[in-house]
């Protein structure tokens, strides 16, 4: 059967099981976009190519599966960069596919040519340009595998306008992918397995370092079952969140800069640290010097790369999280580590987050109220996507998530105007869920464009905009560091209640604390998109916190009453 | 300084990956060597870098993480040969042209061109060797020189060689679940 590229790509798409498709035409692509009018690929037309990606991305983390972002040249092309980016540093399978000017214009600076695959190479795990017909769809095969195999990362599919026009006999049994024939590491090493068991089996104050890769290798039962014969708590990183169920009580909760103190203190004074799926990122470890002196450390990870990068460890298992679990079990004893973990339980003491919800209402709004109400009310069962920036801690602090892919949030680029599309991605895949995004009002104003994308695609996503004026964070690292000078922090915003209405969507405005939970409830009992705009507390810091380049255990800790320590009214 | 030998696909930008991820690791490439194999798909490349044993530890497994390295291996502190070959011009006139083949000889060079004014020598071996000819040479005045940066091989039994091709799809994980 005689195709053109064009369809072919569709054809490839369709028959790797992709279904959503979230892109922006233009001239360069505009033979697939024909082509896709004619497949059964849902497109999903995004406002901003960065949007476009980071859909893909959070369709990518709700499922495990691939997100596919389509684009065309130039400009589009280069619009995907952030998106690549924040997909690369979270290992998430994302696979963009960019229209390219003819392949005898390349080089030539031809209307809107763009070297994307030169400008996305550090940041892809891998890319390529096709410019002929006859390797579309074999590329598209190797791209899909490379996406999301080992350790998962962007891959970008760069095709020239030639090879989608041409034409050529199609036929799939033909274009089987042909990667490179890599080497294959032999990766075990019987030496380091049982230094790691023996080290196991011998600690006396143990903790368990749970990160995103636990996910990634769909090693949750694993895992549990490993907490449960090791009888090791698990601290969390922000990726690793949803890997162990936040209520279960070996769950110490959320390590890092901040990190609650107890889960930090636990982590300064263990005396082994079995890292799994994580990479010793600077704001889980703080100073590296002082991170962890007294403890051992076992490393597992499924990326050589990150052994003995950041941490020096004791022994490395490198290997795909579930299998090297399952691999230690039966090996594992069950020890009494009651002792250690009263004291943990000691640590907690007052330190402990107050209950939020018993706290007396001082008439102000504070974020950790908007985000416990909403888990409450939503009873830890929907999918949150955030920002990043203070509202994104607080979520991870007081929303407690007991399932894996529940919480979405860009972590190693820390990519503001991510939740807004994320999520949007993140409905297409599950839509079957309750999606909400949590987002300060200075990353929703960076591609709340993206709502006219809600509204043309008619979806039901809850927005809760956490919004305090500032640029919260940094405003923060101002007040602790730069003495109070908030050089542009504040922020003006829109009225987003009739911002959200001009876009023909619900939404209302929440200034005291009594209006947050009906608010909540109002907006779920509706089948459409709602945005609610939560006027919180200007001048709230998000505590406790390790300042950059501390020591972890030296917090700047919460104040004891966190309700009155705001200097701004609202 | 460490030595990394690693095989690569032998097609167009694969170059450039090698380069923007020293880049990236901040390692600087003292001398960076791609040659031909035996099979015309693979090449064959000899990295000499600027960095500790743990630097080229992050090296050897970042690269074999690029879809296009076959296999990169640090082999450092292994038993093996490293060679560089060297083209020197060199100042020479009829009076002290003999005293010059006489220091050549001893460093095992070869004058491969005599000009009026001046000769180039063809040198091979090991770094230092060529930089102790280099060092004889200077006060007759080195006009020109070009260097072939090393090349290595691990020497008896070690093998080090590309993986055989497979056919057929890789394992991978399966694509979109959606």
């Amino acid at each position: 059967m005689k195709l053109t590229g064009a369809q072919i790509l569709c054809e490839t798409l369709e028959r790797l099981g992709v279904r959503h498709v979230f892109g922006y035409p233009g001239g360069a692509i505009l033979p697939v976009y024909d082509a896709l009018g004619k497949s059964k690929l849902h497109h999903i037309l995004v406002r901003h190519e960065q949007g476009a990606t980071h859909m893909a991305d959070g369709y990518a983390r709700a499922t495990g599966g691939v997100g596919v972002a389509m684009a065309t040249s130039g400009p589009g092309a280069t619009n995907m960069v952030t998106g690549i980016a924040t997909a690369m540093l979270d290992s998430s399978p994302v696979v963009c596919i960019t229209g390219q000017v003819s392949s005898k214009l390349l080089g030539s600076d031809a209307f809107q040519e763009v070297d994307i695959t030169g400008i996305t190479m550090p940041i892809t795990k891998h890319n390529v340009v096709v410019s002929k017909v006859e390797d579309v769809a074999r590329t598209v095969r190797e791209a899909f595998i490379i996406a999301n195999s080992g350790r998962p990362g962007p891959v970008l599919v760069d095709i020239t306008k030639d090879a989608q026009q041409a034409s050529t006999d199609f036929e799939w049994d033909a274009c089987q992918p042909k990667l490179p024939p890599k080497r294959i590491r032999n990766n075990h090493d019987q030496a380091e397995f049982d230094r790691a068991v023996e080290l196991l089996n011998s600690a006396k104050r143990p903790v368990i370092l749970a990160g995103r890769g636990i996910m990634l290798s769909g090693a949750m039962r694993t895992f549990e079952q490993f907490v449960r014969t090791s009888n090791i708590p698990v601290a969390m990183t922000l990726l690793g969140i949803g890997c162990f169920p936040a209520t279960d009580p070996m769950n110490l909760g959320m390590m890092g800069m901040h990190g609650e103190a107890w889960v930090n203190t636990a982590i300064q004074e263990a005396d082994l640290l079995l890292a799994v799926g994580m990479r010793f990122d600077d704001r889980v470890t703080g100073d590296l010097r002082k991170y962890a002196r007294n403890a051992r450390k076992i490393h597992i990870e499924v990326d050589r790369a990150e052994i003995n990068k950041n941490v020096q460890v004791d022994a490395a298992i490198i290997g795909d999280a579930g299998e090297t679990l399952s691999n230690l079990l039966p090996h594992i004893h069950t020890r009494d580590h009651s002792a250690w973990l009263a004291h943990i339980k000691e640590l907690k003491g007052d330190s402990a987050v107050r209950d939020i919800q018993s706290l007396p209402d001082s008439g102000h709004l504070y974020a950790a109220h908007v985000i416990n109400d909403l888990w409450k009310v939503t009873k830890g069962g929907a999918i949150v996507v955030t920002d990043v920036g203070q509202h994104q801690m607080w979520e991870a602090q007081y929303y407690h998530h007991d399932k894996p892919r529940t919480l979405i949030t860009s972590g190693g680029l820390g990519t503001m105007g991510f939740a807004l599309p994320a999520a949007i991605g993140a409905k297409f895949a599950r839509p079957e869920s309750e999606v909400w995004v949590v987002c300060g009002d200075g990353g929703f104003q960076m591609t709340m464009c993206e709502l006219a994308t809600i509204v043309q695609e008619k979806i039901n996503l809850k927005i809760a905009i956490i919004n305090n004026g500032y640029l919260g964070m940094v405003r923060q690292w101002q007040e602790f560091f730069y003495d109070k000078r908030y050089v542009a922090t504040p922020l003006v915003a829109p009225d987003f209640v009739a911002l959200a209405n001009a876009f023909g969507i619900r939404s209302e405005r929440v200034i005291t604390r009594k209006e947050v939970v009906p608010a909540i409830e109002s907006a779920r009992s509706v089948d459409q998109a709602v945005l609610l705009d939560f006027r919180v507390e200007q001048e709230d810091s998000v505590y406790p916190m390790v300042p950059a380049g501390a020591a972890l255990h030296d917090m700047i800790r919460r104040p004891n009453n966190p309700l009155v320590e705001t200097a701004t009214e609202s | 300084m460490q030595t990394i030998v690693a095989y690569v696909e032998n097609k167009p930008g694969v170059l450039n990956r090698v380069a923007s991820l020293t880049r990236r690791l901040a390692i600087n490439i003292d001398s960076l060597t791609v040659d031909p194999t035996e099979n015309e798909e693979v090449a064959r490349m000899t990295i000499c870098a600027h960095t500790d044993e743990r630097g080229a530890l992050r090296l050897e497994a970042s690269l074999e993480k690029l879809v296009d390295v076959l296999v990169a291996e640090n082999i450092s502190d292994r038993s093996m040969l490293e060679r560089d070959l060297a083209l020197i011009k060199v100042a020479a006139d009829q009076q002290n042209r003999p005293h010059l083949m006489e220091l050549i000889k001893v460093f095992r060079g070869r004058v491969v061109d005599v000009a009026p004014e001046s000769l180039i020598v063809e040198v091979s071996g090991t770094v230092d060797k060529i930089d102790g000819l280099l060092e004889v040479l200077r006060p007759f005045g080195v006009l020109e020189m070009a260097r072939t940066g090393r090349i290595a091989m691990t020497r008896g039994n070690d093998l080090l060689r590309p993986p055989e091709a497979t056919s057929g799809a890789p394992a991978g994980n399966a694509p979109a679940s959606s």
